[in-house]
């Protein structure tokens, strides 16, 4: 069965099948790239002093999806021609274990690392996705930006960090 | 009409159910609704500035009118990544 370039569910994250999906939907065209990068983000054991034992993630299924989608269409208007394969996973997830996997293909390195970290920093923006920090003495849930897709600062700030 | 309320993360605890069914007046908005849960959980107050809206899985705003049916979800702010 064919790994979806856009995913998000309790499953482990493996990078390789998500790879070896972005080159394949690159068809006939997979030999003219000349780069792929990879994101995974960790759960980390600590977090603004705390010592963090382990963490819950929740979404809104649906509406997550619908936001990588808009992403990859943001990527597609900026830099044309660059593949993208995006895994959230969701529930309870150990310290070192990955919690979102970006691969992004392109002719040349420097599209592939910015879509890549362009990637990162809109999920972080807009997709309705929490996590609960549990830790040593308690647990809360995290609570970042407010997500809002047509908030133009937003995006610019997206763009400018992955093309610093 | 009815509607279905999603709640997320923290509004979920704090109303203490993940999904609602509440009737509202025709014509009524998603801002509507979210105060009528205000009145019911005072605590939900404080995420009037911060949250984000979707109807039936799309981002919309408060003012938007909502039909018989549809979902309304209201999301605290995001910490995914």
């Amino acid at each position: 069965m064919a790994i979806p370039l856009l995913s998000i569910g309790p499953g482990e994250i493996v990078v390789e099948p998500i790879v070896q999906a972005v080159t394949a939907s690159r068809g006939a065209a997979a030999g003219g790239d000349g780069a792929i990068a990879t994101f995974l983000g960790l759960v980390r054991n600590h977090n603004k002093g705390r010592r963090v034992t382990y963490l819950e993630y929740e979404a809104y299924e649906p509406l997550a999806l619908r936001s990588f989608e808009r992403i990859r269409r943001e990527i597609d208007a900026r830099w044309q021609g660059v593949a993208l394969a995006l895994h959230h996973r969701i529930g309870r997830l150990e310290i070192g274990e990955a919690s979102v996997a970006i691969v992004t293909a392109s002719a040349h390195r420097a599209d592939a690392f910015s879509a890549c970290r362009y990637t990162i920093e809109r999920i972080k923006q807009i997709a309705p996705i929490w996590k609960r920090e549990f830790f040593e003495g308690g647990d809360m849930w995290i609570e970042g930006a407010t997500a809002d897709p047509d908030d133009a600062a937003a995006r610019a700030e997206a763009e400018r960090v992955a093309c610093a | 009409m009815r509607v279905t309320v999603r709640l997320f993360a923290r509004l979920r605890d704090i109303a203490g159910a993940a999904e609602l069914t509440r009737d509202v007046p025709t014509g009524a908005t998603i801002g509507a609704v979210w105060q009528a849960l205000v009145a019911e959980h005072p605590a939900l107050a404080e995420y009037e500035r911060s949250i984000s809206t979707a109807l039936n899985a799309d981002y919309a705003r408060m003012s938007h009118a909502v039909s018989e049916g549809d979902e309304v979800a209201f999301l605290p702010p995001v910490s995914g990544g």
